[in-house]
């Protein structure tokens, strides 16, 4: 069977482009956003691999912390905040690599972007499979991860939800990084110069969050900041990363 | 037409040329300013009554630390300028800003670390400003780094343009987020609304080397602009009257 077929069905990874392709102007941008989503979980459903790994990252480097500093729990919980949210941002950041790459090695992205549809739309499509693939997982492994280094049980659902929140908005910042490297050659060193100094907010309103957590206190206030730099990043992000996908594809 | 002016902005012979003949308007005042700012603030002001001599260093640290952050605002406003309505030169004049910009950003750095050392008894402290700075470096660097990443100049300029713009709007969520953490630097005691708290002895040489910090930048940035422009256009015809005459 032909993998190229045009198709409106979404049996194939493919049919999502194939549709948006097919026919250029026609249904909503929410619409396309939401063949694109579909179509980027069903691809990463077929290579688990890939995305478990971001996640092990996550495990290796929280268990560092132990080995390098000291296998006191005490000490620990000290800088337990600081060891999760480190691991988080440096495992979202190895996660961005699959990000747009994979796309715009075939040639997907400029289908994307010759389709008629609104490309920040489809964009913002990706970075939202993208935070459900890496984001969510690591939201529910933080607190394993937490318990590990001596955080209280009650401080559970305040590091899922620091985690959860503060991820999305470390996805959207990254999608700009991922979107502007894509003509790189070697992005690899690029890509963290990029991208961290502009995610230090949400590393140290998620740092608070997690501190005041663990030290059972109310963590409603930087959790607030957190939803603040997500919602910030959701209106202002894909506008950027659509911009430099533009420029990439130049 | 009343817009022939603005128009030939965007030709790069008319640029180079205007750059050429403006440097020294902007380099002999600047030299002057900061010569009369450095001396009056090093050798006339009076000491502090708290600090001593040591706080003299404010002359060199507060201008710097203000160029690091104007500069950063220029590039960003150029780069944007750039991307929007395509303009060439306007993409010049940011690459020409990152690294002055970055040189205050050091001096900024290094300038406040030796006056850490003797009022707060260290080089270096996680304190807020000293951090957003390193950041702001950091940015700096970044946007350096995105350009030289690019073989082809017109995509190095799009590309990094967009880092400028979304820097420009991150760089105060970073600077007010940095504050929130943490805080042990002094607080403004020039940039505030109502009277200095200092004698006129004291920040009259500061606001020469403010202005003169600010009329060196464009010196820079026009001498750097004419290098940009040289190297961007050295296939062009116009380029070897230039440089042959």
């Amino acid at each position: 069977m032909n993998e190229y077929a045009p198709s409106a069905s979404l049996d194939r990874p493919l049919a999502a482009g194939e549709a948006l392709v097919s026919s250029p102007r026609t249904g909503s941008p929410l619409r396309a956003a939401a063949l694109v989503l579909a179509r980027d979980l069903k691809l990463a459903f077929r290579k688990r691999g890939q995305w478990i790994q971001p996640l092990i990252f996550f495990a290796i480097v929280t268990a560092l912390f132990p080995l390098g500093i000291s296998p006191e729990l005490s000490r620990l919980r000290e800088i337990a905040p600081g060891a999760l949210w480190i691991g988080a941002l440096l495992s979202s950041l190895l996660a961005l690599e699959f990000l747009f790459r994979d796309d715009a090695h075939d040639g997907t992205l400029e289908q994307y972007a010759l389709s008629g549809q609104s490309l920040m739309w489809l964009l913002l499509a990706k970075t939202v499979a993208h935070w459900l693939l890496t984001g969510l997982p690591l939201a529910l492994m933080a607190p394993v991860a937490a318990l590990a280094l001596g955080a209280p049980l009650s401080s559970v659902p305040g590091i899922v939800a620091a985690v959860a929140i503060g991820s999305v908005a470390l996805s959207l910042i990254g999608s700009i990084g991922a979107a502007l490297t894509l003509g790189v050659r070697r992005s690899g060193v690029l890509l963290p110069l990029l991208t961290l100094p502009l995610s230090v907010p949400v590393l140290i309103f998620g740092a608070s969050a997690a501190a005041y957590a663990i030290k059972g206190e109310s963590y409603s206030a930087p959790l607030y900041g957190l939803g603040a730099l997500a919602v910030l990043a959701l209106t202002l992000a894909p506008l950027a990363s659509a911009a430099a996908v533009r420029i990439s594809l130049e | 037409m009343a817009w022939t002016w603005f128009h030939r902005l965007g030709s790069p012979p008319y640029i180079y040329g205007l750059a050429t003949r403006l440097t020294a308007w902007f380099a002999w005042p600047a030299g002057l300013l900061i010569a009369y700012g450095l001396y009056a603030g090093l050798f006339v002001a009076p000491a502090d009554y708290q600090q001593g001599d040591g706080y003299r260093i404010i002359f060199l640290h507060a201008p710097s630390a203000y160029m690091s952050v104007m500069v950063y605002t220029v590039m960003a406003i150029s780069a944007g300028i750039g991307l929007i309505w395509r303009i060439k030169i306007a993409h010049a004049a940011a690459a020409s800003c990152a690294v002055v910009g970055a040189t205050f950003t050091v001096l900024t750095l290094v300038t406040g670390s030796l006056w850490g050392k003797p009022m707060w008894g260290t080089y270096w402290e996680w304190d807020p400003r000293l951090t957003s700075e390193l950041l702001l470096l950091f940015l700096y660097l970044g946007y350096m780094g995105l350009r030289s990443a690019f073989d082809d100049v017109q995509r190095a300029d799009r590309a990094s343009a967009v880092l400028a713009i979304v820097g420009i709007i991150d760089v105060p969520i970073i600077h007010f987020s940095v504050i929130w953490w943490n805080s042990l630097h002094q607080a403004p005691s020039l940039m505030k609304f109502g009277k200095p708290s200092m004698p006129p002895e004291m920040y009259l040489p500061i606001l020469a080397v403010f202005l003169g910090f600010t009329l060196l930048f464009a010196a820079l940035l026009l001498t750097r602009l004419r290098a940009e422009v040289l190297n961007r256009e050295r296939t062009a015809t116009w380029i070897r009257e230039v440089v042959s005459a």
